[in-house]
């Protein structure tokens, strides 16, 4: 059991696995799945849907953190790569072929990872800041966001399009099949490849990596590149859902969500070892949250206080320092105090 | 040896030596009288049974090879560490210190190598920091500064403005400032740890008159030092540790330099014998006529070092010598492209090379091993497989991962050879001890089988064990044909295990000696004198 506990994923698990049980608790038919024209639905699959551009751009927020970097601008690339897709259909002469469809997935695409080459630049060759490049990015980029759809809500009415975000195959939501590839595409490249020891090399110490003869450069400028890549397709799949891209309001303020995600999954912000799991573990208890605000019943108004505190916990349990005093407090408090009054 | 040697120290501290001196001493109480301490950590037994004393108005210098505990017993006595065994009276009182302050409120101050000061506060604040006098509860500015004036001027410091900001002297008047925040709390036991290491001559005796001043005035000074002139010039006794043993203590004008060496090194059996291999070697090298490995023609870098030549052959270690400071890890840096020269050339096999990264250096078979494991050399959140075969990995690029079976054929097998504990390929480097973290330091430049390896103080700070396998894995090294440029604070082992030695002084590479019968005495005169 200890040593079950000493795993780093243990207290994100059991946090996801009490807030479940608090729901399934409340609400009998909560973790109960059903079949409906072939559709998969459930409680559980709305929230691994909801949370699917949550996870997304954590997963690229994880390598991006694990290099001691911080990616601020994942939110105006989802908007730019919404803005971009739809404007392209809008303006198409077949605004409704599949083809029109694909050509603006590519478009989105690309200009994610533009965008990430444009950030890995300022951090790897330039030797800016990361908080201060991608910052650069957060703020213009909702302006090219902006320009790129005029200042409009650009709505687009196209089947293909829509079923990135809201279609289903193989009874699952599409969105949920395309974050699996992802999250497989992420594991498969960092733990495959010596990656995802090298992004930790240079995030625990860059020196000695260097005098190792790493070439940090180039391993920084991947993380940013796949950090936009996973916040494009979380753009495709946001515009998609609602089929119209908004400048100014998608993704507005993921790159917290996925922040959060990210170290509650337990990678540390210093940089360093990093758990793709447990990212999305973490991505998976902000998701839940929200819906068991609702099946609480809590008032919209005390919401985000609610969310504060169990946010609050899972960090608390999993800092060192915390579960120090913790363990210390259990068996020998009352001597320890006085103790300490005699001193 | 000298008659007068008192070997294992009597627990009652009455030393049977007829010197003036010492009988004079022996009307006094020691201030400081540490009997059978010992001191543990996980793994090692840092200090076992010593027993230290310090009389007043003496400087006594605690002497012994780097791991032989002197910076151990030092932090016993400042209350750094709590020691596990044994007896402190300080001024007749014993004495449990478990924190720092504990020490320095029993009137024991302490000034560090790196001065342990705030540089952004004036010279005055340092001097009275946290016992500032007051008056009606706010800081009387007025007394804090005639305070300061006089304190400044018994240590003849008067040119310095006591309103001045710290960071703006040297080094050296930064730590005579530290001294006189001692000389402020009217400290009886001062204890100098390596002040010298970063000054000058001239800052040399200045802070040394100001010791001796001190010294007259019945302060009891314990000096800790590097180098033997500085003991022999300052010191009145000296204590010698080995392997955190006491070996003795002794009148510093009775021990020869070349005793107080043998103390210190003590007879180390297995590695006198692979001077012979050493020598072996060297001459297989001559009658080779081989082309070297590495040509350094008048490498510099501004405001780093200049006029390096240095030639390194295969099969070869060069050892390079020169006190600390004097420019020896920034040689090596230039050597491995860690920093850009911008003066002379390099050659590698004949090719003339220009070093733009330290990754230039190891795709042409260079490895490097920092002075500073820690913030040079481990990866410390990950395992000693990662960090072992982090180099190898790197020159392979991210995309060709070295195979699982590999990396624990290989892994397995440096662990064996090199004895590294414990010998779990998954443990996390940073719960290694300091030994066997520099061997896998070794070991991940060993994968790689470089031409020439250079290796910058890599038994600091490690037990003697580790330290011996180390020596003697250089040695196997360069019986393989491996070129090594072999850096250390200790003389000793420079000369043990180098067929060359390049002496380095004042960031400028002064000479260049054939290793055959140097002592450590003809070494130092270089370093002294700067002569061929």
């Amino acid at each position: 059991m200890k040593s079950v506990l000493k795993n780093r994923l243990a207290w994100p698990v059991i946090a996801l696995v009490a807030l479940l049980a608090v729901n399934q608790i409340f609400r009998g038919d909560f973790l109960s799945l059903r079949m409906q024209d072939g559709h998969l639905y459930g409680s559980i699959i709305d929230i691994m849907r909801n949370g699917a551009p949550t996870i997304l751009i954590a997963l690229g927020m994880t390598l991006v953190i694990a290099s001691r970097g911080i990616d601020l601008s994942v939110g105006a690339v989802v908007a730019i790569a919404g803005a971009a897709s739809c404007a392209y259909i809008a303006a198409s002469p077949e605004p409704a072929s599949p083809a029109t469809a694909a050509v603006a997935v590519v478009i989105a695409v690309v200009a994610g990872l533009v965008l990430g080459v444009w950030n890995g630049f300022l951090v790897s060759t330039i030797g800016v800041q990361p908080i201060i490049a991608t910052l650069v990015l957060m703020t213009a980029g909702r302006g090219i966001a902006q320009l790129i759809t005029d200042g409009q809500i650009v709505s687009v009415t196209n089947d293909s399009y829509k079923a990135i975000g809201a279609g289903y195959l193989f009874t699952l939501p599409i969105s949920i099949l395309i974050t699996a590839v992802v999250f497989i595409l992420a594991a498969v490249l960092t733990r495959r490849t010596a990656l995802g020891t090298l992004i930790e090399a240079v995030g625990i110490n860059p020196v000695a990596s260097r005098l190792a003869g790493l070439r940090a450069r180039n391993i920084i400028w991947i993380v940013y590149i796949f950090s936009a890549f996973c916040a494009a397709i979380a753009g495709l799949m946001i515009s998609s859902n609602v089929t119209a891209a908004d400048a100014n309001n998608a993704g507005l303020y993921i790159e917290m969500d996925a922040i959060l995600a990210v170290v509650i999954g337990g990678t540390s912000l210093a940089g360093g070892r990093y758990s793709l799991v447990g990212t999305v573990v973490g991505a998976f208890i902000i998701q839940t949250l929200t819906t068991t605000v609702y099946t609480l019943g809590i008032p919209p108004e005390v919401t985000l206080v609610f969310k504060a505190l169990v946010v609050l916990t899972v960090c608390l349990l999993q800092a060192p320092k915390a579960r120090n005093l913790l363990r210390n407090l259990k068996p020998a408090s009352p001597l320890r105090t006085k103790e300490k009054v005699a001193v | 040896m000298a008659a007068h040697v008192v070997q294992n120290l009597p627990r009652a501290a009455t030393a049977r030596i007829n010197t003036e001196k010492i009988s004079r001493m022996n009307e006094l109480a020691p201030v400081v009288e540490m009997t059978g301490i010992a001191i543990g950590f996980p793994g090692v037994k840092a200090l076992d049974d010593v027993s230290f004393r310090l009389f007043p108005g003496e400087v006594h210098a605690l002497m012994g090879e780097n791991g032989a505990g002197k910076s151990t017993l030092i932090k016993a006595l400042t209350g750094v560490y709590t020691i596990d065994s044994g007896r402190i009276t300080v001024l007749g009182q014993q004495k449990n210190f478990s924190t720092p302050a504990e020490s320095q409120a029993a009137g024991v101050s302490t000034v560090y190598q790196e001065v342990n000061l705030c540089p952004n506060l004036t010279v005055e604040e340092n001097v009275l920091l946290g016992r500032e006098p007051r008056r009606r509860g706010s800081i009387d500015w007025r007394s804090v500064r005639t305070r300061t004036r006089e304190v400044l001027a018994q240590l003849h410091l008067e040119h310095v403005d006591p309103g001045s900001l710290l960071s703006e002297h040297s080094i050296a008047v930064q730590q005579l400032i530290a001294i006189a925040r001692s000389v402020e709390v009217n400290a009886k036991v001062l204890v100098l740890d390596e002040p010298t290491s970063s000054l000058d001559a001239d800052e040399v005796n200045q802070l040394f008159r100001v010791i001796r001043d001190l010294r007259d005035r019945g302060v009891a000074i314990l000096f800790v030092s590097h180098f033997l002139e500085q003991v022999y010039e300052l010191s009145d006794r000296m204590t010698v540790l080995r392997n955190g043993k006491l070996v003795g203590e002794y009148m510093t004008r009775e021990l020869s330099r070349m005793n107080l060496i043998s103390k210190m090194i003590g007879k180390d059996l297995e590695v006198l014998e692979e001077l012979d291999q050493a020598s072996a070697r060297s001459q297989a090298r001559l009658a080779a006529g081989a082309q070297p490995f590495m040509q350094a023609e008048g490498l510099g870098r501004k405001g780093s070092v200049s006029g390096v030549n240095l030639s390194i052959y295969p099969g070869e270690v060069v050892g390079l010598a020169g006190l600390l400071g004097a420019g020896r890890t920034e040689t090596a840096r230039l050597l491995f492209g860690a920093d850009k020269s911008d003066e002379g050339s390099i050659k590698v096999k004949g090719q003339p090379l220009k070093l733009r990264s330290p990754r230039t250096a190891i795709d042409h078979g260079i490895g490097f091993c920092s002075e500073d494991r820690k913030e040079e050399g481990l990866i410390g959140d990950l395992t000693v497989r990662d960090n072992l075969v982090l180099a190898m990995q790197a020159t392979k690029g991210w995309a060709r991962r070295i195979p699982r079976r590999v990396q624990d054929e290989l892994v397995a097998e440096f662990i064996e050879t090199l004895d590294i504990r414990p010998a779990n390929p998954d443990a996390l480097i940073r719960n290694l001890s300091g030994g066997n973290q520099q061997k896998v330091l070794l070991a991940r430049w060993m994968v790689t089988s470089p031409d020439l390896l250079i290796l910058d103080e890599p038994t600091r700070g490690i037990d003697i064990g580790a330290k011996t396998q180390i020596q003697k894995l250089v040695n196997r090294l360069a019986s393989e044909g491996m070129s090594i440029l072999f850096i250390s604070s200790e003389l000793e082992e420079v000369l043990r295990l180098s067929d060359r030695i390049a002496i380095i002084k004042d960031r400028a590479m002064v000479a260049e000696i054939s290793n055959d019968d140097v002592s450590v005495e003809d070494v130092l005169t270089v370093i002294a004198g700067g002569a061929q």
